[in-house]
């Protein structure tokens, strides 16, 4: 039976591959979890968006809140930009980093479609966007009241990935007070 | 939904641009920087593209860190520092040489355990069947000597 | 009307590939001559389906049928015809169609070419084939139909073919490739047909080498085009990325090269029977495992088709039965005791056994950096990447362990050899070898170890070989005698071996020795790069079929003489609105010289260009030709070809016997 066992390894490391390979089917190799996790923000020294006055990440601190990642060049944002509002009209402060845009064009773009920002950040080199390891608008990140970051999601913010995501995650930080 | 995610994907791609290499003008005080940033910009991974280094890529977020690259050469960062910057911002997905922490370990001594077992395995082998040859003419046992005699007396019989 | 004609086709194929899968194999089982016998009939009948339906969708490409939804989203009406008809596997639906009709084609030749296989061998064999064609036909008519319509809605006119595919290299590449990948399921099916006969003996391995060396040297084509056309097309000057794609298509070959020698070994002396089956059956899974990564999603890369999960369950199912099942059948019916013939340690077999060592060896660690990854997302870990660094550090290292076996080899005898006689027969060439390593990278300065190294090892296989020629020659009465006795075999062996030389001085050298720079240059600019003169002339504009050009124009001189013109283009084109550079290059048997062009800088007319200095890097690809030669060279041996009557009767008395 010794010498027959031998010729049943092949069998089980490939069923081990198989296994890896199923696993596989359902992860996305494309998705980046943010490196800041459980991190605070980057310190920054920014103005805010068509104001002289700077802000810092102490400005995002006090409550749970998201920080979106947008841009005028981003047709996505454009897309996500609607259910923002929604989220913003149900009492979620949402704070805006305006990434490598044109501040005029950047307020121009608000004052057509609506301001759900508490309010925004204008990054225009996009240091901030660099320090936070921001890859491409629009991107979403869920700080606590300490300002540390529990998430990030890439891509468009619907309904769907609220509810999935970023809703139960909130709450969660909101209950406590937004300290786990 | 699926519409959704087409139109995301669509967005990203006007983003990202083509999968084309662009062709940028860095100067450098010395050659051994330009060294350096043409090592580093090739082990350094595009973090939005599909599996390009930041030297083939012209998605935004390469160019600028070409250019951010560019400056902590220039200001003297060694190339750990740089590593090591560029990781606390975008995570260990952003090195294509794979650091040598923990898990990466098993990356790394794999090639050398796989050679090991390899040849442990042919020194087996080989010295198992040079064991047979240098055992000389004796394959047969004595009672399949003794059948093969009695097939050829028949053979011989026969004929 | 011909989209439905070629779908049809498709579903009759389908049928035909599960008769074939399913007959013949019973008729082997129980002996039943009449089902065997229709094996060969099936594998042409598939093969004439698998045509039509192909011949159906080449013709709605070339015809502009833009109410299929394939055509209309990979062809547009201004695309010259020849990349009509490419951009068929330009996509993952229609590749995969090629896929199937290079299996049946596959399928077809052995059976019209096995004439000295005996019908109880060949039945299984081609049922084997026939239930992967099965596996594949199955994928295409369920998840991935090519002949969907887009009806009532058809649109004018197509999103067109990406441009980077727009090149003749798109035309050869993938089928090149696909005949090797495919061509890997002739010696599986041997293998199988070998476990299910339970007759594990030398012939199975002389029947499917020449089969086995055919589609290794396909194989080798197709990486080698693959490498050049991402050189040219690509404008950075790189020709292997490690990219998963890129290795999906490299293990099978690495395995393949593995298995092409120990088959000589099973074939010549009987022996490692056992394990030359499960390495027919590793090379085929990795085949199958290529097909997986690249169509699945699980893998990130520029090649990667558009992605489905539901499309890469299939295929894991498919991957699962299929090398599950084979395996199974390995562990239950190969040999457990190996065979009793025997050979000292320096011997042609052991040497044979080092290299399937280091090509084994070499195979598990791509497929486990390829996979690493993925591994490491799946245990929850975080996400890394595996890139080139990692991959050029450990592979070649391994090569390097494999040239000094490699100039041992060819010299070798088989069963029992001894060191003192190689020592006299190479110490010469070994002497040689060191001065080359020695002399010859002085010609080329500065000094680089590296290059030294390769030159050494190379020039030691090339005297080795060299050596051993001359002593065959030799022992003939005359040359022209003695050259008329070389086996086609042998010669074969002669070719790929010099080839694999060419190509590792080739790859050493251009790595170590390139120069590349990026520059900003205006028309009227000089600079020098490599002791050449690059003079940008002028940039004018230029119009193509289906696209318009910034085109710059340069003179390359070398002490005063005109070396080259080259004419590097900037495309936009007109259907997609991309832009893409076409690098020009001028091609030489000692260095390549290369200008693209980048972005313009400013307003005044200057534009960012590239230079690159690639001393032999053609000796890469030219190599890798020389391999795929010897391989077709050695597949032509007349001892393949062998009359089929005399096996024909001894396995006719095994059929009545049992």
């Amino acid at each position: 039976m010794g010498p027959r066992l031998k010729l049943f390894l092949p069998l089980i490391l490939f069923a081990l591959l198989a296994i890896t390979l199923f696993r596989g089917l359902g992860l996305d190799p494309n998705e980046l979890p943010s490196a800041l996790i459980d991190r605070p923000l980057p310190a920054f020294t920014l103005p805010a968006l068509g104001q002289t006055q700077m802000l810092s990440a102490a400005d995002l601190t006090g409550q749970p809140a998201l920080l979106n990642v947008w841009a005028t060049w981003c047709v996505s944002c454009r897309v996500e930009h609607p259910y923002l509002k929604q989220l913003a009209q149900q009492g979620i402060p949402i704070f805006g980093l305006n990434y490598k845009d044109d501040d005029s064009a950047a307020q121009r773009w608000l004052e057509e479609l609506g301001d759900p920002y508490r309010f925004n950040i204008a990054d225009r080199e996009g240091t901030l966007g660099l320090d936070m390891g921001v890859y491409g608008a629009p991107e979403t990140y869920l700080l606590d009241a300490r300002g540390v970051v529990r998430y990030r999601h890439v891509g468009v913010v619907d309904e769907k990935v609220w509810q999935m995501f970023l809703e139960p995650l909130y709450l969660e930080l909101s209950k406590g007070n937004g300290v786990p | 939904m699926r519409f959704m995610r087409q139109l995301f994907l669509a967005g990203l791609v006007l983003v990202a641009g083509r999968t084309m290499a662009l062709i940028e003008t860095y100067e450098f005080s010395t050659p051994e920087l330009e060294a350096r940033y043409q090592q580093l910009s090739e082990e350094l991974r595009c973090p939005k593209c599909q599996n390009q280094n930041i030297a083939d890529s012209n998605a935004p977020i390469a160019q600028d860190l070409r250019k951010l690259l560019h400056q902590q050469l220039e200001q003297g960062a060694s190339d750990t520092e740089i590593l090591d910057y560029m990781v606390a911002r975008y995570g260990e997905f952003v090195r294509y040489r794979p650091s040598f922490g923990g898990a990466n370990l098993v990356l790394w001594l794999a090639p050398v355990l796989l050679l090991c077992a390899a040849m442990v395995v042919l020194i087996i082998t080989l010295r198992s069947r040079s064991k047979s040859a240098a055992a000389g003419t004796a394959f047969l046992s004595a009672e399949e000597q003794a059948r093969l005699q009695s097939l050829l007396e028949k053979a011989e019989h026969d004929s | 009307m011909i989209p439905e004609i070629g779908h049809f086709a498709l579903i009759i194929a389908l049928c035909l590939a599960l008769i074939l899968a399913l007959v013949p194999a019973w008729g082997a089982w129980r002996g039943n001559s009449v089902a065997m016998a229709l094996a060969p009939g099936l594998a042409v009948g598939l093969l004439v389906f698998v045509g039509i339906s192909f011949s159906c969708l080449s013709s709605a490409f070339l015809q502009d049928d833009f109410s299929v939804k394939l055509v209309a989203s990979h062809s547009n009406s201004l695309l010259p015809s020849v990349y009509k008809f490419a951009a068929v596997w330009g996509n993952h639906e229609g590749s995969l169609l090629l896929w199937a009709l290079i299996l049946s084609l596959w399928t077809a030749a052995v059976a019209l070419f096995s004439s000295q296989l005996p019908l109880l061998v060949l039945s299984r064999v081609l049922s084997v084939m026939g239930a992967v064609a099965l596996g594949f036909l199955s994928f295409s008519l369920i998840t991935s139909n090519p002949f969907t319509r887009l009806l009532p809605a058809a649109p004018a006119d197509g999103s067109d073919l990406n441009p980077l595919l727009q090149d003749p290299g798109l035309i050869i590449h993938p089928p090149l490739l696909y005949m090797g990948y495919v061509g890997f399921s002739v010696a599986f099916a041997f293998a199988i047909a070998a476990l299910l006969g339970g007759r594990l003996d030398a012939s199975w391995a002389r029947w499917s080498r020449p089969w086995t060396n055919i589609a290794w040297a396909f194989l080798t084509l197709g990486i080698m085009l693959g490498s050049w056309w991402a050189y040219y097309e690509l404008g950075w000057g790189g020709w292997w990325f490690w990219d998963p794609v890129e290795n999906a298509s490299f293990m099978p070959w690495l395995a393949g090269t593995a298995l092409i020698h120990s088959l000589a070994a099973t074939e010549k002396r009987g022996l490692f029977k056992s394990w030359t089956v499960l390495l027919a059956i590793f090379t085929f899974s990795l085949s199958l495992l290529g097909t997986f990564l690249v169509r699945s999603g699980v893998l990130t890369s520029v090649h990667a088709f558009a992605t489905d999960p539901a499309r890469g369950m299939f295929i894991l199912v498919f991957l699962a039965v299929v090398v599950g099942g084979s395996l199974t059948l390995y562990a239950f019916r190969a040999p457990a005791v190996s065979s009793r013939v025997s050979f000292g340690w320096v011997s042609r077999e052991s040497l044979l056994l080092c290299n399937n060592v280091v090509f084994l060896v070499a195979t598990l660690t791509v497929l486990f950096g390829t996979l690493f990854p993925l591994i490491v997302d799946a245990l929850g870990l975080g996400k890394v990447s595996v890139g080139p660094p990692y991959f050029n550090a450990v592979f070649v290292p391994l090569m390097a362990l494999l040239v000094p076996l490699m100039g041992l080899g060819p010299v070798s005898r088989w069963k029992r050899d001894a060191v003192e006689r190689w020592r006299g027969e190479l110490a010469i060439p070994a002497v040689v070898a060191v001065l080359c390593g020695i002399t010859l990278p002085l010609l080329h300065a500065p000094y680089n170890i590296w290059v030294a190294l390769a030159v050494l090892l190379s020039s030691w296989l090339v005297l080795g070989l060299a050596r051993d020629l001359w002593q065959r020659l030799r022992s003939a009465s005359s040359p022209g005698q003695g050259l008329a006795r070389l086996t086609p075999g042998y010669c074969g062996m002669l070719i790929a071996h010099l080839g694999f030389a060419a190509c590792v001085v080739g790859i050493v050298a251009t790595s170590q020795y390139s120069v590349e720079h990026d520059l900003k240059m205006s028309p009227g600019d000089s600079r020098a790069l490599a002791g050449y003169e690059f003079h940008f002339v002028e940039v004018v504009q230029v119009r193509g079929p289906n696209f318009v050009a910034d085109e710059a124009r340069f003179e390359v001189t070398r002490d005063g003489v005109l070396v080259a013109s080259l004419s590097p283009q900037k495309r936009r084109y007109s259907a997609s609105g991309s832009v893409m550079t076409e690098a020009a290059i001028d091609p030489d048997l000692f260095r390549d010289l290369y200008v693209a062009m980048g972005e313009p800088v400013g307003s005044s007319g200057a534009w960012a260009i590239r230079l690159h200095f690639k001393p032999l890097v053609r000796w890469m690809w030219l190599g890798a030709i020389l391999m795929a030669l010897g391989a077709f060279t050695a597949a032509l041996d007349k001892r393949y070809r062998r009359h089929r009557e005399a096996v024909h009767s001894s396995s006719e008395a095994v059929l009545r016997g049992t």
